[in-house]
């Protein structure tokens, strides 16, 4: 092989170091985790992972935090956009408070939203008048990982829209465009690779979830057990090779979840360019 | 369509960047407003254009009172400096968007867009671009394709911000004489803005000259290069030879020159400037009449078809003056030589201030 010259010197250590550090914090880790499951044998993995409990865990993980991501997604655009474009006394804190689930521990966040959110909490005394249980129901599921989710959509979205153009809606509202046009037709589709990292991340990230989540859930089994929490139980009851068996799931099916909004992505970014 | 404006005003904060302007733009002219940075002339285009609100004063378009309309309700087409293409939209969406975004009722066919497209397409000859994406193309044909998209919607008044500004000088002058014939071709109104005298010169049937929120001088570009009617329009259109004196009843003393002021005969030994272009300085080896100093050839340089020679004379008053190649050739001048410079269409102002 011929090598190449590059003014960008470092290559070959850089890319060495980074397969290397991915290897030992990553790879290997994941690896174990399928080998462990397979010596579960093939019969008895399938058994673990269809038995109905651990169905119902993977329902309730992967669509409460849909549920949430899809609700960061919308409220999330929301807060970037007020953010970015007025300005008003105390934005600054407020810019500082969408960063508050990233530093806050996960546990606290779950102690706090059950207080507030329990039948005879500040919040949840009103809900509960009205007949709607937050605490201990998924409903109280979601508003956790909502609220873990939050950062990441704002995060990601905010640069892209205080780097959008002015002049652009200028062009629009110019040729006749409506605000709501303006904003669906031209806004929207240039925010859209952004808004979808948002919601990605913020879909893996409530996935994986436990601090918050097992406080406020009640954990009941077939109805308010996530899926992470299981893998604990299973654990405890030293069950190893189970418990890596249905995190081996949870694994191949945010995989596939991650790549196709990765695919997505891809395709809205490319028209993008 | 004739664009009537009237006592505008605009401050922003502590800054006045329009003091009162009155402007009448005729239709289908192709006006330019040329000026400084910061002489308040992209404000003036915004007003116009809805994208900006005046703090008094009124525009109108052909007689109808638009200054509380918005800009989406003016059918104003505007041409940004940087383009503003829809970047995720290819070409033929881009110039297609004015039309797609009208309420139903008014909304051409599907295949009476595509016609109207393509026609405009052809029309900044870029109909074979029609299915790239902005970000594949050169920054001319993007400002052609935004020129395009902003005729489909067949404004009636056509606004350009600076529309050649970001492009380098070979595509600009281009540009420039490509946009001259496609207004002779379409006649819509038009008011461009630009800080390029060339351009303003080149393109435009009208110069409006600007400075600091104020008009200046209106005129054709000849008025406007010729005669000047204040200082600021001599200096900021064209290069320009600047004399101290005193005028005493029409007539101006400029160092041993004395040189008639006929527009300033009230005036009674007031301090003043004199104006000269470059070309309209002679240089000669005998003193020819009496409107010639002695002066000192100190550099001469080859700019092009011209050669410009800095001169000084008697009082280290530097002068500049300009001449053709073979003007240059047939006098043969060398650095460091004695000879006499006579200026011609010397235009006197009183100092101002003063």
């Amino acid at each position: 092989m011929i090598k190449k010259h590059s003014i960008l010197p470092g290559f070959g250590p850089a890319l060495g170091f980074t397969i290397f550090y991915l290897s030992l914090v990553v790879l290997i880790p994941l690896s174990a985790l399928f080998l462990k499951s397979a010596t579960l044998g093939w019969e008895q993995f399938w058994a673990t992972v269809t038995a109905p409990r651990v169905l119902a865990s993977y329902k309730l993980s992967f669509g409460t935090a849909l549920i949430a991501a899809l609700i960061n997604a919308v409220f999330g655009l929301l807060v970037a956009w007020v953010l970015v474009r007025y300005n008003f006394i105390g934005k600054r804190v407020v810019d500082a408070l969408v960063d508050l689930p990233f530093a806050l521990p996960t546990a606290v966040a779950g102690i706090a939203l059950t207080a507030i959110y329990a039948d005879n909490g500040w919040i949840g005394q009103y809900l509960a008048a009205q007949g709607i249980k937050v605490a201990y129901t998924p409903l109280g599921i979601v508003v956790a990982l909502t609220f873990i989710g939050l950062p990441f959509v704002v995060r990601t979205v905010q640069p892209v829209l205080a780097d959008l153009d002015r002049e652009v809606e200028e062009a629009a509202a110019s040729l006749g465009a409506t605000r709501w046009q303006t904003i669906s037709r031209v806004i929207f589709p240039t925010i859209m690779p952004a808004l979808l990292t948002g919601f990605a991340l913020a879909f893996a990230r409530a996935v994986g979830e436990y601090g918050s989540v097992i406080f406020i859930a009640g954990n009941m089994p077939m109805v308010s057990e996530i899926a992470p929490l299981l893998i604990i139980t299973k654990l405890e009851q030293f069950q190893y090779a189970e418990a890596t068996a249905i995190a081996v799931v949870m694994l191949i099916a945010s995989f596939i979840l991650l790549l196709a909004i990765n695919l997505l992505q891809w395709w809205s970014r490319r028209r993008l360019a | 369509m004739s664009i009537a404006i009237r006592n505008i005003k605009k401050r922003f904060g502590q800054f006045n960047a329009l003091n009162d302007i009155s402007l009448d733009i005729p239709t289908g002219e192709l006006v330019a407003l040329l000026g400084p940075s910061g002489c308040g002339k992209t404000t003036l285009l915004r007003i116009i254009a809805g994208m900006e609100l005046p703090d008094s004063g009124s525009i109108a378009f052909h007689g109808e009172d638009t200054t509380e309309k918005h800009t989406r309700e003016r059918q104003v087409g505007f041409v940004f400096q940087h383009y503003a293409l829809f970047r995720h939209m290819s070409v033929f969406d881009n110039v297609a968007f004015g039309l797609t975004v009208r309420p139903r009722a008014s909304r051409p066919s599907k295949e009476e867009i595509r016609q109207r497209v393509m026609d405009l397409l052809k029309l900044v000859q870029l109909d074979w671009l029609a299915e790239r994406y902005p970000h594949e193309l050169s920054g001319g044909q993007r400002q052609r394709i935004a020129l395009a998209r902003a005729l489909a919607v067949e404004p009636k008044v056509l606004l350009l911000d600076e529309p050649f500004g970001a492009l380098d000088t070979k595509v600009r002058k281009e540009l420039r004489r490509w946009l001259r014939r496609l207004h002779d071709e379409i006649h819509v109104t038009s008011v461009f803005v630009t800080h390029d005298q060339d351009e303003a010169m080149e393109v435009s049937d009208r110069v409006v000259v600007m400075n600091s929120g104020k008009i200046e001088q209106i005129g054709s570009p000849d008025e406007v290069y010729h005669s000047p009617a204040t200082p600021f329009v001599y200096q900021f259109v064209g290069n320009v030879n600047l004399f101290h004196g005193r005028v005493h009843e029409g007539w101006a003393r400029i160092g041993a020159m004395d040189i008639p002021a006929p527009d300033l005969g009230q005036a009674t030994d007031a301090p003043a400037i004199a104006y000269v272009r470059p070309h309209d300085i002679w240089i000669t080896r005998e003193r020819e009449g009496e409107l010639c100093v002695p002066a000192v050839v100190k550099d001469i340089s080859r700019i092009g078809s011209l050669v410009r020679v800095e001169l000084e004379d008697e009082d280290h008053n530097e002068i500049q003056a300009e001449l053709t190649r073979s003007g240059a050739q047939h006098l043969q001048l060398n650095a460091g030589e004695k000879v006499f410079v006579c200026p011609r269409n010397v235009k006197v102002f009183l100092e101002p201030g003063k």
